[in-house]
């Protein structure tokens, strides 16, 4: 009998991932509401975002986050994924094992320090270096696609070269019997096969950067504005969350609610892809 | 010679990739560690917020993750025990699975607003059970995929002794695969501890913050990410200082929690 | 074994927990007062051992928060108008007066040396001027060395009290620019900070920055201030005395609920930038509502010196009065 309990109890557990997910969406998607009949999809790209003086309406529009957001993922992974693919590769086949194993844990550990330390120094260390060498007031897009690249890297790095690693010894080593130097063999023998473990980390890589929000938060401005020059400020969706859901009211909230749903929707569906198409853990 | 030079600038520069990404990390850590120590008195840990330290803020964060742990492990285990001990193979279990690390990747501010929704909303106050429960929906599918993976790593033999003792199965399980997986399992929950005590966007909106020491989870509760967050952006010196040392207090619990995580690995190996 | 320590100390702790509840005032709002309620809420503490807990997240957050009944009592620097409280089911009264400084950041300028004519003022807000050398700024300042430098204002990222008195005072200039706690602002270069601390501290670190900020954070950081042309083309050096000059043209009465947007006043000695900040009470919470009088009134009778060494304008003993009068007829003293 206490098996019977165990068991049902097991399956709850398991399938909670499942309602949870749902659960998010629908109260998402239920709070959004009022600000998807009052502006659809032209929200999507409306650059409006004013409340009314008594805070019960407003004009609200999607577009300046929704970009900041995808602008600052795009020059994080611009920056990240070389030097993640080049951190994998140091890690299996260029170092060896003494140095591999330090370095690997060291790789580790950057990805353990709270988002908030990377905001904090990327505030106080990294942006102004960045408005020294290349202008602008520190604080802006480009600082916080660079910190959130370093964010992302230890992460990817990490997946790739697990991914690396699956590649079967043999493969490698008929290739350097053959006389080939290691870069060909990482580029003919170990990258076609791990392939889909690469891409996989790439794309996830792709949906956390999406979904970050401290780190940026200190470092993108916080300006309702479009982008002319890539050290201007601008704001995320996680960050606009971040600093203006509290003081929020009614459609501006639900506006709010609109975009978290889109955010929602677009992470879990890259996410996804990576997991389901690319990263996909079979059952052993 | 071409082949070579190729390999040759390749090589160079995935050891460089590596060297900046070990900067990187020493450079954060080097500037935390000085700002952070010199920023250290002993009032920081025994004031609380309003006076000036961080005791409150400490309490608080441990409390809520700590509590947050009381809920998530035992779901999490249980669930990754089904996947891999009853669902083992199914179609169900590999879609759940993944699902699951779907989960662990969702953005943390949109957990946030959900549990800002279904636990303070309806509340009318911040409160610190909300920031629990959004730390536990963080943790629950990390929890999951380690203790799935460290069971899969439990030989079969075990199972199948168990059973030619005439074992229940969920006795087996408990008694034997789980116990065989246990130093896993709790690296699993420390590691993922170690990333929900350092979190802040799931408490901005649930738990919020509060200044004085109080365990109180019915209203706003201590945070030390959320201090961080306000303190980092404040002009005056103290509360930057301030801001440092809590930034390089909670940077050393992390990493201590991941490096006795890893310590225990490496000796069960 | 450890983890069946570790479970029954988790279990003994949190049945523990349930058993201690803090009694504290919960207040959220404006950042504008937030240096003297936190001067105000520590002494009272100390004098008396009542817990205030005063958040200064913005004037916007906090109507909401009392809209929402989630605080005790909310500040804002933005009154609400009559037909609005009652809707929400608010009282409100003034807790003291403070002022807007426009503080920069460049090089070689120091305190109170640049002089902002009215004009100057739109034109750097509104986009008009986007250097540090252009004509309408120089005009006055001929002795200074105004670097040919963009300018950057530096704003509020969140809905703030401290916005709509600025834009109020804007508005006078300028009856183009919208009185709003968030504008959308049109200047060329804008970074936005979170609250009076946020926007003090970019004042601080971006070069040829220029921003508006409650008094208190300029003192308080050793930030330099301009010296504003007031309505009577006088231009005023912020100083205490020159805020109680703006602040006695100020005209309370409890018919609004003591309603009064005192900026840009008359008085050729009054700094023009002068306003008030409200408390905001939610009506049906009596009982509550005596504990944060009783703060207000401490405040009142012992705050003084307090908020004067912070640089804010204690309310006159008359208005004091006014407001204890309220306070009785609502049944909250």
């Amino acid at each position: 009998m206490g098996g019977k309990l165990f068991r049902n109890f097991s399956f709850f557990s398991a399938t909670l991932s499942f309602f949870l997910l749902v659960g998010i969406f629908a109260i998402l998607f239920t709070y959004a509401q009022e600000a998807l009949a009052e502006f659809g999809f032209d929200f999507l790209l409306s650059e409006t975002w004013e409340a009314d003086e008594d805070d019960e309406g407003g004009i609200f529009g999607g577009y300046i986050p929704i970009i900041g957001t995808l602008l600052s993922t795009l020059i994080a992974m611009t920056i990240a994924v070389p030097l993640a693919m080049g951190i994998a590769i140091f890690l299996t086949e260029v170092a060896s094992e003494n140095i591999a194993k330090p370095v690997s844990i060291a790789i580790e550990l950057l990805a353990a320090i709270p988002s908030i330390i990377y905001g904090m120094w990327g505030l106080f260390y990294f942006a102004p270096i960045v408005q020294s060498t290349v202008g602008g007031n520190g604080v802006g897009l480009l600082t916080a696609g660079i910190v959130l690249a370093i964010m992302i890297i230890p992460f990817m790095a990490a997946i790739t070269r697990d991914a690396m690693n699956t590649t079967p010894h043999v493969l490698k080593e008929s290739a350097y019997a053959m006389g080939a130097t290691k870069f060909e063999v990482i580029k003919d023998v170990i990258m076609p096969y791990s392939k889909g473990g690469i891409i996989g980390s790439i794309i996830l890589a792709l949906g956390r950067a999406l979904g970050e929000t401290m780190a940026v938060a200190f470092l993108i401005g916080s300006v309702m504005s479009t982008v002319k020059n890539v050290t201007d400020p601008t704001t995320s969706i996680p960050v606009l969350l971040a600093n203006n859901f509290a003081e929020a009211q009614d459609l501006e909230m639900s506006s709010m609610y609109y975009l978290a749903l889109i955010l929602f929707v677009v992470s879990f569906a890259i996410i996804s892809t990576a997991k389901f198409y690319f990263l996909g853990r079979k059952p052993k | 010679m071409n082949r070579l030079v190729l390999n040759k600038i390749i090589l160079i520069l995935s050891t460089l990739s590596a060297v900046i990404g070990i900067s990187f990390l020493f450079w954060i850590l080097a500037t935390l560690s000085y700002k952070g120590i010199t920023s250290i008195q002993w009032s920081t840990f025994t004031n609380d917020l309003v006076n000036g330290g961080i005791r409150n803020l400490l309490v608080g964060q441990f409390t809520m993750a700590i509590l947050a742990s009381m809920v998530a492990v035992p779901i999490g285990m249980m669930a990754g025990i089904y996947l891999r001990e009853y669902g083992h193979g199914s179609k169900l279990a590999s879609v759940i699975r993944n699902l699951s690390d779907v989960m662990m990747s969702a953005p943390s501010i949109v957990i946030g607003v959900f549990v800002y929704a279904i636990l303070v909303d309806p509340f009318g106050s911040y409160n610190g059970y909300a920031g629990i429960v959004a730390l536990a929906i963080m943790m629950i599918p990390i929890i999951i995929s380690t203790t799935d993976n460290m069971l899969a790593l439990v030989p079969t033999e075990l199972r199948e002794a168990g059973m030619a003792l005439g074992g229940s199965k969920h006795k087996i399980i408990l008694q034997i695969v789980v116990k065989a997986a246990k130093v896993g399992i709790l690296t699993g929950v420390l590691l993922s501890f170690a990333r929900i005590i350092g979190e802040t966007a799931p408490l901005l909106f649930t738990s919020a913050n509060n200044q004085f020491f109080t365990m109180d989870l019915s209203g706003q509760f201590p945070s030390l990410t959320v201090s961080i967050y306000n303190l980092a952006t404040y002009p005056d010196e103290a509360s930057r200082e301030l801001a440092w040392a809590a930034a390089f207090v909670l940077t050393m619990i992390v990493l201590c929690i991941n490096l006795m995580g890893r310590f225990l690995i490496r000796n069960k190996k | 074994m450890t983890f069946k320590t570790l479970l029954t100390t988790a279990v003994l702790a949190s049945a523990s927990l349930t058993a201690i509840h803090a009694d504290e005032l919960k207040g959220r709002g404006a950042s504008f007062p937030g240096p003297l309620y936190k001067a105000w809420t520590s002494e009272y503490y100390a004098a008396t051992g009542k817990k205030i807990n005063y958040t200064p997240t913005g004037s916007g957050d906090g109507v909401k928060s009392i809209k929402k009944r989630m605080v005790d009592f909310a500040g804002s620097d933005k009154p609400l108008k009559a037909k609005k409280l009652k809707k929400a089911k608010l009282y409100m009264f003034p807790s003291v007066v403070g002022s807007i400084v426009l503080s920069y950041n460049i090089d070689g300028v120091k305190d109170g040396e640049l002089k902002l004519s009215r004009a100057a003022i739109d034109a750097i807000f509104s986009g008009k001027a986007t250097h540090w050398d252009d004509a309408i700024i120089t005009k006055e300042n001929a002795g200074l060395n105004l670097p040919h430098e963009p300018i950057t204002t530096c704003v509020r990222a969140d809905k703030s009290g401290t916005t709509f008195n600025f834009t109020y005072f804007l508005n006078k200039i300028n009856p183009d620019v919208k009185i709003s706690k968030k504008p959308t602002w049109k200047a060329a270069k804008v970074v936005a900070g979170k609250s009076n601390s946020g926007v003090s501290a970019n004042i601080q670190q971006i070069k040829n920055s220029i921003g508006y900020i409650e008094y208190s954070f300029k003192i308080k950081l050793g930030l330099p201030a301009a010296q504003i042309e007031n309505k009577e083309g006088k231009f005023i050096n912020p100083t205490v005395q020159s805020f109680q000059d703006g602040a006695k043209y100020a005209t309370w009465t409890a018919d609004n609920d003591f309603y009064a947007v005192i900026g840009d006043p008359e008085g050729a000695t009054s700094y023009p930038i002068v306003a008030a900040t409200f408390i905001l009470l939610p009506t049906e919470k009596t009982e509550k509502n005596k504990e944060v009088t009783a703060f207000i009134e401490w405040a009142f009778t012992k705050g003084d010196k307090a908020a004067s060494e912070l640089g804010y304008v204690p309310l006159p003993t008359s208005t004091k009065d006014e407001i204890r009068k309220y306070w009785e007829t609502k049944k909250i003293k």
